[in-house]
């Protein structure tokens, strides 16, 4: 029964993690209620069910915990592997051995590894990401100051994902086989197969170079450019706090590209999940019931067969979210966007280390917050899982 | 007795028979699926192009022409030409030996260590299962570009290490799977006859658990393909992946970033390459996994 349980939610995992992927629904609805329909408490075990939310929440804790320790680990692996040496750089070739080994000492690299890392831990932990080679500033200092830009746009790709996605899905799965069905299915096969640069790059020829509707490059014209001061770094909320209605309709025409083409791939994928999981509640018995009861079909589509997917949908549209902060790192060099992905390309190109694993450990944590959230999610909502 | 009597025969009489009598029903079920047939005909269309390339291209892929430069597609130049005055056709057809390359080369690199370390943790369950599992739960719950992107920063850019970075990142998912599969069939009763008659705890994984786990492995792998090839050419666009003057195609996009705007064909022509060959491997994966997993038909 435990190897069940856990093999269900590994699964879980395994299908819904890799956005990039679609594993057989099938699997996942059966393993999931196979061991939660056999494992649920019987009514009036208020204290059993207590304790179990106890249980989840540590468990939730130390996986979190595990998982950080995972990204640190692989992020001063990296950090180490790297072929330049890190004393070499800061000291330059000419130095003396004396210089050399006082630098090393310095940096803590004589220490053995475990103290090493122990030492990077403890460094993160209190903020420290070390000091950009490109920028001259604190890495995390970059990061805040980038971050809002990638969350902004981020944001409402998801939002675009959203309002569009569900209701593709479901109308597909309501009209299977119908060539609305086959075109949804088609865009869902696209969002696996189409570079998301490359999007990026034809929407930029087609709608600005070509028709205008869009603003370019950047998130601003040039002349709008920095008479914002930044307070939440969001232009679109800090052009209207400053009252600004000029910067932010610009604001809005350089977003709303980069923004549907992120929106675009969770749109394929919310709608592709959101069409099996529909799928799946039409073949129940109880909307056939809902049907001979004489309910009229919108209503049963709507309320009986995609309220219970409510909570899948919760998830899925969670780790697309956590997708798209990766997708953006790819978009935002096509826009010049000036968010951390941009940043994290440059600093790639620059071999500008300390960034390079600074962003990484920023988006690998908030992607594996989301994740981890999304997970426990499910578990909280859906009430066989209770 | 025609060739396909004994193909289909119900009782093989020979091992040999019995797996071409298994192929050719898996292959018959799969040309009823016109999707899986097209994404077929891709990958096949693929491989001959690149086995055939020196043959197909029209000109030479690094060989310039300065006088011939940005040129619009034409009939001299199917997909025009690129700053440098070479044929964007002729590169294309080149680059499919890069994507081949680097599609081969993941998937023989990252499925079976896969394999290896969820059949392991699942025969053996206990300490190492939980330890393995836990470094894979770990990767599987990481952003597979950023870290695919931090490894070939720390490796250097190239070619070779795209591969080795995309491979990092893609085992875990192969391990869960092979995992699973190990759970459901360690306890079976020929497994345990293979262990009363010796069978030591290798023999057993390679021989009789490996073997059963490959055809949910072909499916993963086929389906994930599409996603190599685009993380591939992400890190060539970006400038970490294949270098020029190498002919790949998310290199070529980058190249032509700086003229998409008049010259729109640069940028664009290698962009539907890598889209034809991604939605090849999504449609070919989507019919194995119908034709071999039929529990999940039709659904997604």
């Amino acid at each position: 029964m435990v190897e069940a349980k856990c093999e269900g939610s590994s699964l879980r995992k395994r299908v819904i993690l890799r956005c990039q992927v679609l594993v057989s629904i099938e699997g996942f609805f059966v393993s999931l209620e196979q061991p939660t329909a056999a494992a649920t408490p019987l009514p009036g075990s208020s204290g059993r069910r207590l304790r179990r939310g106890a249980g989840t929440a540590l468990s939730f804790a130390v996986t979190l915990f595990l998982t950080f320790i995972g990204l640190l680990a692989i992020t001063f692996f990296i950090g180490r592997v790297i072929p330049i040496d890190p004393v070499l750089a800061v000291v330059g070739d000419r130095a003396t051995q004396a210089v050399y080994d006082a630098a090393k000492a310095e940096m803590g690299l004589d220490q053995p590894l475990p103290a090493q890392f122990l030492n990077y831990v403890g460094k993160v932990l209190t903020g420290d990401l070390g000091r950009s080679v490109s920028t001259g500033r604190p890495v995390i200092e970059d990061l805040s100051r980038f971050f809002p830009a990638t969350f902004e746009m981020a944001t409402l790709g998801i939002l675009i994902g959203v309002a569009l996605g569900v209701p593709l899905g479901v109308t597909a799965a309501a009209r299977q086989g119908s060539w609305l069905d086959q075109a949804i299915r088609v865009v869902g096969l696209l969002g696996y197969s189409v570079p998301a640069f490359w999007l990026g790059l034809v929407g930029l020829a087609v709608f600005y170079a070509r028709l205008r509707w869009v603003g370019g490059p950047g998130r601003l014209d040039i002349f709008y450019d920095g008479l914002v001061s930044p307070v939440t770094g969001m232009i679109l909320i800090d052009s209207l706090l400053a009252g600004e209605t000029d910067i932010f309709l610009n604001a809005v025409t350089h977003l709303v590209l980069p923004a549907s083409v992120l929106g675009f791939f969770s749109l394929a994928y919310i709608a592709r999940m959101t069409r099996s999981f529909m799928l799946d509640q039409l073949s129940q018995e109880f909307v056939t019931t809902a049907r001979v009861k004489g309910v009229p079909e919108r209503v049963v589509i709507w309320r009986h067969a995609f309220n219970p997917i409510r909570v899948p949908l919760i998830t899925v549209i969670g780790l697309s979210y956590a997708g798209l902060l990766e997708g953006s790192v790819m978009i935002e060099t096509v826009f010049s966007w000036p968010g951390i992905g941009n940043y994290l390309t440059t600093a790639l190109l620059n071999a500008d280390m300390n960034a390079v694993l600074g962003s990484t450990l920023v988006i690998g944590a908030v992607f594996i917050v989301i994740n981890k959230v999304s997970d426990v999610l499910y578990r909280l909502l859906d009430p066989r899982a209770r | 007795m025609s060739a396909r009597d004994w193909l289909l025969a119900d009782s093989p009489a020979s091992r040999w028979q019995a797996s071409a009598g298994r192929a050719y029903r898996v292959a018959a079920a799969l040309m009823r699926n016109p999707l899986s047939v097209l994404g077929g005909a891709i990958i096949l269309v693929l491989l001959l192009t690149a086995l055939l390339a020196p043959w197909i291209a029209p000109y030479s892929a690094t060989g310039q022409n300065l006088s011939a430069r940005l040129l619009p597609p034409s009939a001299a130049h199917w997909m025009g030409t690129d700053e440098l005055g070479r044929d964007i056709f002729s590169r294309v057809i080149w680059g499919s030996q890069i994507t081949l390359t680097i599609v081969l080369l993941v998937a023989l690199i990252s499925a079976p260590l896969g394999l290896l370390v969820g059949a392991v943790s699942g025969y053996f369950g206990g300490w190492a299962d939980r330890a393995l599992m836990g470094i894979t739960d770990i990767f599987l719950s990481l952003p597979k570009l950023i870290l695919a992107l931090a490894f070939v920063a720390a490796l250097g850019p190239g070619i070779n290490n795209a591969i080795i970075a995309i491979a990092i990142t893609s085992w875990p998912a192969y391990a869960r799977i092979a995992r699973a599969e190990t759970l459901t069939i360690r306890n079976a009763e020929y497994i345990q006859a293979v262990r009363l008659a010796g069978g030591g705890p290798i023999r057993v994984i390679v021989q009789h658990i490996l073997p059963l786990c490959t055809s949910s492995m072909i499916i993963r792998v086929t389906l994930d393909m599409a996603g190599v090839i685009l993380t591939a050419a992400g890190l060539g666009f970006i400038g970490l992946g294949a270098q020029p003057p190498l002919p790949e195609w998310g290199a070529m996009i980058s190249r032509g970033r700086t003229f998409i705007l008049d010259q729109w064909w640069v940028a664009t022509m290698p962009g539907f390459a890598i889209i034809i060959v991604s939605l090849g491997f999504c449609f070919l994966g989507d019919g194995l996994r119908d034709v071999l997993d039929p529990k999940s038909e039709g659904r997604s």
